[in-house]
């Protein structure tokens, strides 16, 4: 593919391997979390210093991102008696983590900070319900929603449905390959034991599930959970202060959109996404190719999502992606997993965050799964996939996250083993 | 301001957002329009401030025939409106207008959203829902909201040769 004209890979603007994640961490994910987004906020950005062993006096930068659901950085802040030189909390939801490490990566450059938390708390399914229902679909409606909301067009379902619909039309794509996504991360989610779904499924169950809006069944679409999600990113010259082995950042794109974001529908084919786009930019700033990927974060906010990225970003020809989803290629074991948590359709709900998480700690090689640990605590994989096994994948070196906002939409990060 | 309740909905169009007004008011005489550049003579959906192709904040309110094929489509099965739960199935249509079909790119047109309705803009019953598909000839109607304020709708082109099987989600 042909990169962006001013898309120089080897210039140093683009801070291919100076940054480092360098701490993850998260809540349970639960359904009735019983706490604020202020606790869990402050829970897991506790958890992912813990992880990174940073003293508080290292950690003087805080940004986070909701819906207007969540809870500023200057409480969870103030609970962990942090004292901040930098803070921003932003309006969006998912790809806006991807995007969040970029520029946390500018503040840190920019001198303003020295090492930035990240973090997403979200009562997602007893509070402000990610699937639209409840108090939000009784919100008065005026500006750009006049032309989607009073047509009962409206949850995120119902608004990337025209979009998944017209890759069946243009394509071929089927049901069925489709049902493999889902298949193949509750098999991941079954070797995750915080994994909120744990219970494998299968074609069948994916199918017989009841339809929620064409062409979308029960199984198709994500959990929505409670749960705060965290990750704290540096300069890669202070990684080795940490704990970990930590991953580098070598390329990120962030909030890429289509044209005529106003309604992107406006420009077809809307059964192209804003992979499309965003690969233009990934491949040249991080310096590899989908061939040199060894794991894939494919936002699956729906099955369709993971695979309209996927074949958008170039992992199989355009067209094909219903063919790449349902091959075994994204199962553990095979050429390039994809979600080795269960991701949002079994592990939980979180806007694109556990899915970093995951990544950083497989390139880690210190996946939590329920493999035995040794007596430093590291964990002895048995590479055995099977229902309540491993879940890490063997020599992962570069990982992938495709962040989805909306088909119009989206971010991306790939990193390295550090 | 134009204000009404729809399906349990408190729609509102605040003065300042001019171009919302004007485009809503034309729908609520049955008579839609679209803002057409002054510059580069095209026409634009949804309503805006300026032109998505020569960025001309000047247009011209015009009329245009609302009529199109069906591009693509989602199906409700299970609402979330509290309003629309008692009137599922419905669909959610993405219709491209005969007007500015494949311009200015071959993959662009005015793509305007409704649902399936019947003539006079309720939402279609289960067995004209099952009827339509990509490629379906839709004309459009409107659903009355309030003074000033009707929403665009579309039902099926009677006077129009249907194709003979509009292409619908696999097994429905």
């Amino acid at each position: 593919m042909t990169p962006a004209a001013d898309a120089d890979a080897t210039a140093p603007r683009y801070l291919r391997d100076r940054y480092a994640i360098v701490g993850v961490g998260e809540t349970t994910y639960t359904r009735g979390s019983n706490l604020s987004t202020r606790a869990l906020g402050t829970w897991a950005v506790k958890n992912a210093m813990e992880d990174a062993g940073i003293p508080a006096a290292e950690l003087d930068g805080m940004m986070s991102y909701s819906n207007n659901d969540s809870t500023p950085s200057p409480m969870i802040a103030g609970d962990l008696g942090l004292r901040l030189n930098f803070y921003m909390d932003v309006y969006g939801g998912g790809s806006s983590s991807e995007a969040l490490v970029g520029l946390a990566m500018g503040a840190i450059e920019a001198g303003m900070c020295n090492a930035v938390a990240i973090f997403r708390s979200m009562n997602g399914y007893s509070q402000v319900r990610i699937g639209g229902t409840g108090a939000r679909a009784r919100a008065p409606v005026a500006g750009d929603a006049l032309h989607t909301t009073p047509y009962g067009w409206f949850s995120a379902g119902q608004n990337f449905s025209p979009s998944f619909m017209r890759h069946m039309y243009d394509y071929g794509t089927t049901p069925e390959q489709l049902a493999m996504v889902k298949v193949i991360h509750s098999e991941h989610a079954s070797n995750n034991p915080k994994a909120y779904y744990r219970q494998r499924v299968t074609v069948d169950d994916v199918l017989n599930s009841r339809m929620i809006v064409k062409p979308l069944r029960l199984l198709d679409c994500c959990v929505e959970t409670d749960n705060a999600t965290a990750l704290i990113v540096t300069r890669a010259e202070r990684a080795g202060d940490y704990r970990h082995r930590s991953p580098r950042v070598l390329g990120v794109a962030g909030r890429v959109c289509k044209p005529r974001s106003d309604m992107h529908f406006q420009h077809g084919p809307i059964s192209t996404v804003a992979g499309r786009y965003i690969r233009d930019i990934i491949w040249p700033n991080a310096g590899v190719g989908p061939e040199d990927i060894d794991l894939t974060g494919a936002y699956d906010a729906f099955t369709f999502t993971t695979m309209l990225q996927l074949e958008d970003y170039g992992f199989c020809a355009k067209g094909e992606g219903g063919d790449y989803v349902s091959s075994g290629v994204m199962r553990l074991g095979g050429e390039r997993p994809n979600n080795t948590s269960g991701g949002h359709l079994c592990e939980g709900y979180t806007h694109g965050m556990n899915m970093i998480i995951e990544n950083v700690r497989q390139l880690r090689g210190e996946v939590d799964d329920s493999c035995p640990l040794d007596g430093r605590g590291h964990r002895l994989h048995t590479y055995d996939y099977s229902e309540g096994g491993c879940r890490q994948v063997r020599d992962a070196n570069v990982s992938m996250n495709l962040g989805w906002a909306m088909p119009g939409t989206g971010s991306s990060l790939v990193m390295r083993r550090g | 301001m134009l204000q009404g309740d729809y399906r349990g909905m408190s729609l509102t169009v605040s003065d300042v957002d001019h171009e919302n007004r004007a485009y809503f008011e034309h729908c609520a005489a049955h008579d839609f329009h679209l803002q057409r550049c002054t510059a580069c003579g095209l026409l634009r959906y949804p309503p805006g401030t300026a032109c998505p192709w020569c960025r001309n904040r000047e247009f011209a309110w015009t009329r245009v025939e609302g009529r199109g094929a069906v591009h693509s489509y989602g199906e409700v099965h299970q609402a979330i409106q509290p309003q629309f739960r008692e009137r599922t199935p419905y669909l959610i249509l993405l219709v491209d207008l005969d007007a500015q079909k494949g311009e200015p790119g071959e993959h662009e047109a005015l793509r305007v959203a409704g649902n399936l309705a019947t003539p006079d803009g309720e939402l279609a019953p289960p067995e004209l829902v099952e009827r339509v598909g990509i490629g379906s000839r839709m004309r459009m109607v409107f659903a009355d909201v309030a003074e000033g304020l009707s929403l665009p709708m579309w039902t099926l082109d009677e006077d129009a040769e249907q194709p003979e099987r509009p292409w619908r989600y696999p097994g429905a």
